[in-house]
C-alpha cells in the first residue's frame, strides 16, 4: 500500500503561475541551519525562492506552475533532520502582521515630523528669550504647522478611529481624551499661529502621537511573537492524518484538510487525528486526554473516539464526525457555553483608571475655563489656559503605564516558557490564590515513562530501548526513549501484538510480551502495580522486566512545594480514580484531592470557590478540563494538551517541567505592582503638571519636558519586569525547541 | 537670516529621504526576519563562486 502526501490544499497560487508554500520548521538550532535549508531546497528541481525565516522558525518555497511537488522538499528536509509541516498563515497572524507594519509606518511618520518639528521648535523657544524676530517667529509656527498637521492627521489614526467607535458607542476609552488633547492642541496651536503669538504646541502634539504609538507598536509587535511561536507549535502538532479514498487508496493530508464524512486510517501507535465514530476495526486505545484515565479501555465498530487518543494495538478506521451529532463532545460544549457565558467580564486595571481619569480631566478643564472668566480673564486667555490643562493631562504616561508593563511581563513570560493567549491574563494571574491541578497529562508527563529504568543494568536498558526502536507499540516508545540517541538493530523483526526480535552480538534478543520473551506470565502480573503495564527482555538468560506508568513531571514535587510555600491553596481534581488520584496527591503533599470527577463536577467545584470568594487558577489538559478550564478565574494549559483545552486556557506553557506554572504566577505578580506603581507615577506627575497648567504657568517647553519625561520614567520602570525574569528559570526544554529562536528575539524588544 | 531660505528645506528634504528610505524597507520585507538578517551577513556562500 503506498501513501502519497497531498499538500495541494496548502499551495498558494498567482494568476502568474507563481506558486508558493509556507512551512513551520521544527529542528533549526543555530544559524547556519539557515544556509543549509536554503542550499538543498534549491537543488531540487523547479524550486524558484527558497527563503528561510529564522526569527519565527519558517521557510516559504515558491516554484512556477506545476514544476514541483511540494511532498518532494518536506521528503528532503526530513532526510536532512528537520521536521516540516506545512503552515498556512492564521487569519489573526496575518492581520496582526498587517497592523504592527501599518503602526510602524504611522510611527516612522510621527518620528519624522517630530524630530523636525522639535528643530523648529527649539530654535522658537531660543530666540523667544533672546532675539528672535516675529516675522522668522511666524515662519517656523507656519513651516511646523504644514509638517505637523498632515503628519498628526496620518500618524494619529489609530487612536481616532478607536475614539471614534468608542464614541458611537456612547463610550469612554483612553484613546478619547488623547484624541481631544491632539486635536485641540494642534487648533490651538494653529489659531495661535494665525494671531502672531509667541507659543505653539505642534511639537507637544506629534511628541504625543510618537510616544503612543511605540507602546501600541510594542504591545502588537509581542502579541505577534506569541502568535508565530502558537501557530508553529499548532501547526507541527497536527500530524497528516492517513485519508482513506472512496477508491481505497489512501493518501496523507494535513489534519485541518480533513472534514466531516471521511475516513482516515489510524494504525497502531498512533494518536487518532480526529472526533468521529470507529467504521470498522479494534483496538485499545488510550483515552487519559479525554477522561483523564490511565486505564486503557477496549473499543469496537461504532465507539466515538476523540482526536488525541493514542491507539494501541490494532488499526481502526474511523469516519470523522460532524459538528453536533451528540455524546460526550456535545455534554463539553454546553458546558463550554455556560462557563463562557458565565465568566465574569474582567475589566482590566488600565479601563478601570481610564474611566476615572478621561471625566476627571474633562471636568477639571472646563472648570479652569470657568474659573478664569469669574476671575476676569479675558475669554482668549482662558480658553487657551483650558486646552493647556487638557494637552498636559493627555494620558500619555496613563497610556503607556499598563501596556508598557504587559509588553515586557509577557516577554519574560515567553522566555519561562509561557505563551499568553489573552491580554488580561497577566492581572488575573497576579490575583489567583488557589490552583487546582488535574492530574493526569498536567501533574505527570503526557507519556508514560519507564519506572525502574535506574534500577536495571545499563548495558540491558540499552539494548531494549534500541529494540524498543523498531516497535510502532506506544509503551515501546516510552521505553526508546530511555536511549534518545540509540540506533535500531538492523534486521530487528516486529511481530504483531506480540514483540521484537533482533540479533544482537550473536545471540538473539526479544522485547514484548511476558509470553514473547518466555517468562512466567501469572508471576509478572502480581508483581505490577495498578496503573503500571510492563515489557519483558530476554537475551540469553538474561531478563528484566520494564514498568512503564505515568509519571510526575521531573519538578513536580519542587514546585508544589514552592507554590504551597507562597502561600496558594493547592487542589487536585481529576477524572481518574480515586485511589490512582490519592497516590499522586500523597507523592506532592497535597490533602485536598477529588477522583472520578466529571467534566460537569470540576466546573462545580470551580463555581465553589469562586462562592468562597477564591481566586482559582485552573491547570489543566484534557479534553474533559475544557469547561473547567473556561470556568476558571485564570487558566493555564501544557503544549501537549487537547486543542479545545489550550483554545479555553488563558495561557499555554511549554517543555516537561512544571516550573512554568511557579514562574507565571510570580511574574504576573511583579507585572501587576509595576503596573499599579506606574499608574501612581501617572498620577503624581499630574498633581504636580495640573496645578501648574491651571494657574496658565505652562509654555510648551515644560509640556514638552514634562510629557516625555513621565512617559520615560515609566517605560523606564517597566523593564524591570523582564529584570528578574531570567534568574532560576527552567533549563533548555526539548518541547520548546520551535520556540527557541523567537524567544530570543522577544528578549530583544522586551 | 536669509539662509534659512535654503537651509530649513534642504533639513526637511534630507529627512523625507530618510523616511521614504525606511517605508521603502519595511514595505521590501527587510523587517521580517531581524535575527535571520544578522546571521546572514557572515555567511560567506555567495563567495563561492568567484573566489574557489
Amino acid at each position: 500500500m503506498s501513501i502519497d502526501v497531498d499538500l495541494s490544499g496548502f499551495v498558494r497560487q498567482t494568476d502568474d503561475g507563481a506558486r508558493g508554500i509556507d512551512f513551520a520548521i521544527d529542528g533549526m538550532t543555530c544559524a547556519a541551519c539557515i544556509v543549509e535549508i536554503e542550499q538543498a531546497m534549491k537543488k531540487i528541481p523547479g524550486v524558484e525562492k527558497a527563503r528561510v525565516n529564522y526569527s519565527n522558525s519558517r521557510l516559504a518555497l515558491g516554484w512556477k506552475d506545476d514544476a514541483l511537488d511540494p511532498a518532494l522538499a518536506v521528503d528532503q528536509l526530513r532526510r536532512m533532520g528537520y521536521v516540516a509541516h506545512p503552515f498556512e498563515l492564521a487569519e489573526a497572524e496575518s492581520r496582526d502582521a498587517e497592523h504592527a507594519k501599518y503602526l510602524l509606518r504611522c510611527l516612522a511618520v510621527a518620528g519624522f515630523a517630530g524630530m523636525n518639528v522639535m528643530l523648529l521648535s527649539v530654535s522658537v523657544w531660543a530666540g523667544n528669550i533672546s532675539d528672535i524676530t516675529p516675522e522668522t517667529r511666524d515662519m517656523f509656527h507656519w513651516l511646523s504647522a504644514l509638517i505637523a498637521l498632515p503628519a498628526a492627521a496620518f500618524s494619529g489614526r489609530p487612536f481616532f478611529t478607536s475614539a471614534l467607535a468608542a464614541l458611537k458607542r456612547h463610550a469612554l476609552n483612553m484613546d478619547v481624551p488623547i484624541s481631544l488633547g491632539i486635536l485641540l492642541a494642534l487648533g490651538m496651536s494653529l489659531v495661535e499661529t494665525a494671531n502672531h503669538q509667541h507659543n505653539a504646541y505642534f511639537d507637544s502634539a506629534l511628541m504625543l502621537i510618537f510616544f503612543l504609538l511605540c507602546g501600541r507598536y510594542l504591545e502588537q509587535m509581542m502579541r505577534q511573537r506569541t502568535r508565530a511561536v502558537a501557530g508553529n507549535i499548532a501547526a507541527l502538532r497536527s500530524p497528516l492524518a492517513a485519508r482513506v479514498n472512496a477508491d481505497g487508496s489512501v493518501t496523507q493530508v494535513p489534519t485541518a484538510r480533513i472534514v466531516a464524512g471521511d475516513v482516515v486510517l489510524v494504525r497502531p501507535g498512533e494518536r487518532i487525528p480526529v472526533d468521529g465514530s470507529v467504521v470498522s476495526g479494534s483496538s485499545e486505545i488510550d483515552e487519559s486526554i479525554v477522561t483523564g484515565e490511565t486505564r486503557q479501555c477496549a473499543i469496537g465498530e461504532g465507539a466515538e473516539v476523540f482526536s488525541g487518543t493514542l491507539n494501541f494495538s490494532g488499526a481502526l478506521k474511523v469516519r470523522a464526525r460532524a459538528v453536533g451529532s451528540g455524546g460526550f463532545l456535545d455534554e463539553i460544549e454546553r458546558l463550554l457555553e455556560n462557563a463562557a457565558s458565565a465568566r465574569s467580564h474582567y475589566v482590566g486595571l488600565a479601563e478601570r483608571a481610564s474611566k476615572i481619569y478621561a471625566p476627571v480631566v474633562h471636568v477639571t478643564a472646563a472648570a479652569t475655563l470657568a474659573g478664569w472668566l469669574i476671575a476676569g480673564a479675558s475669554a482668549h486667555d482662558s480658553i487657551v489656559t483650558a486646552i493647556a490643562v487638557l494637552i498636559i493631562t493627555c494620558p500619555c504616561a496613563l497610556a503607556l503605564a499598563v501596556p508598557a508593563v504587559h509588553v515586557t511581563a509577557s516577554g519574560a513570560l515567553f522566555r519561562a516558557g509561557v505563551l499568553l493567549n489573552g491580554g488580561h491574563a497577566i492581572e488575573r494571574l497576579a490575583d489567583a490564590d488557589t490552583v487546582v491541578f488535574d492530574k493526569t497529562g498536567t501533574l505527570t508527563l503526557p507519556e508514560p515513562r519507564v519506572a525502574n529504568a535506574h534500577d536495571l543494568p545499563q548495558h540491558l536498558v540499552e539494548c531494549a530501548a534500541r529494540l524498543a526502536r523498531s516497535s510502532r507499540h506506544p509503551l515501546a516508545r516510552a521505553l526508546a526513549q530511555e536511549r534518545p540517541m540509540g540506533a535500531p538493530y538492523d534486521g530487528a523483526r516486529e511481530e504483531a501484538g506480540a514483540g521484537v526480535m533482533a540479533d544482537v552480538d550473536g545471540m538473539e534478543a526479544r522485547l514484548g510480551s511476558a509470553a514473547f520473551c518466555g517468562l512466567d506470565v501469572a508471576a509478572m502480573a502480581q508483581a505490577l502495580d495498578e496503573g503500571a503495564s510492563a515489557i519483558c527482555y530476554r537475551r540469553g538468560n538474561e531478563t528484566a522486566v520494564f514498568r512503564i506508568r505515568q509519571t510526575l513531571r521531573p519538578d513536580a514535587v519542587a514546585t508544589v512545594e514552592a507554590l504551597k510555600r507562597r502561600g496558594y491553596a493547592i487542589e487536585i481534581i481529576s477524572g481518574d480514580s480515586a485511589a490512582a488520584t490519592q497516590a499522586i496527591g500523597d507523592a506532592l503533599g497535597i490533602s485536598s484531592c477529588t477522583g472520578g470527577a466529571k467534566p460537569a463536577d470540576k466546573v462545580a467545584r470551580l463555581e465553589t470557590l469562586k462562592a468562597e470568594g477564591r481566586k482559582a487558577l485552573m491547570v489543566g489538559d484534557g479534553f474533559n478540563d475544557a469547561p473547567a478550564l473556561a470556568a476558571a478565574y485564570v487558566s493555564l494549559s501544557p503544549v501537549s494538551a487537547a486543542d479545545v483545552a489550550q483554545a479555553s486556557a488563558d495561557a499555554v506553557f511549554l517543555g516537561e517541567n512544571l516550573a512554568p506554572v511557579a514562574h507565571a504566577l510570580e511574574l504576573s505578580r511583579v507585572a501587576r505592582n509595576l503596573m499599579r506603581q506606574n499608574l501612581w507615577i501617572a498620577v503624581i506627575y499630574n498633581s504636580v503638571a495640573v496645578p501648574l497648567a491651571i494657574s496658565g504657568h505652562v509654555t510648551p517647553l515644560i509640556a514638552a519636558l514634562a510629557m516625555s519625561g513621565s512617559s520615560l520614567i515609566v517605560t523606564a520602570n517597566a523593564l524591570r519586569a523582564g529584570a528578574g525574569a531570567d534568574k532560576d528559570r527552567a533549563p533548555h526544554q526539548p518541547h520548546a525547541r520551535a520556540s527557541e529562536n523567537v524567544r530570543s528575539n522577544a528578549g530583544a524588544v522586551a | 537670516m536669509n539662509i534659512l531660505v535654503y537651509l530649513v528645506p534642504v533639513a526637511l528634504t534630507l529627512g523625507f529621504v530618510g523616511l521614504i528610505a525606511f517605508v521603502w524597507s519595511l514595505r521590501s520585507g527587510q523587517f521580517d526576519d531581524l535575527d535571520g538578517a544578522a546571521s546572514r551577513v557572515l555567511f560567506d556562500d555567495d563567495l563561492d563562486k568567484k573566489n574557489s
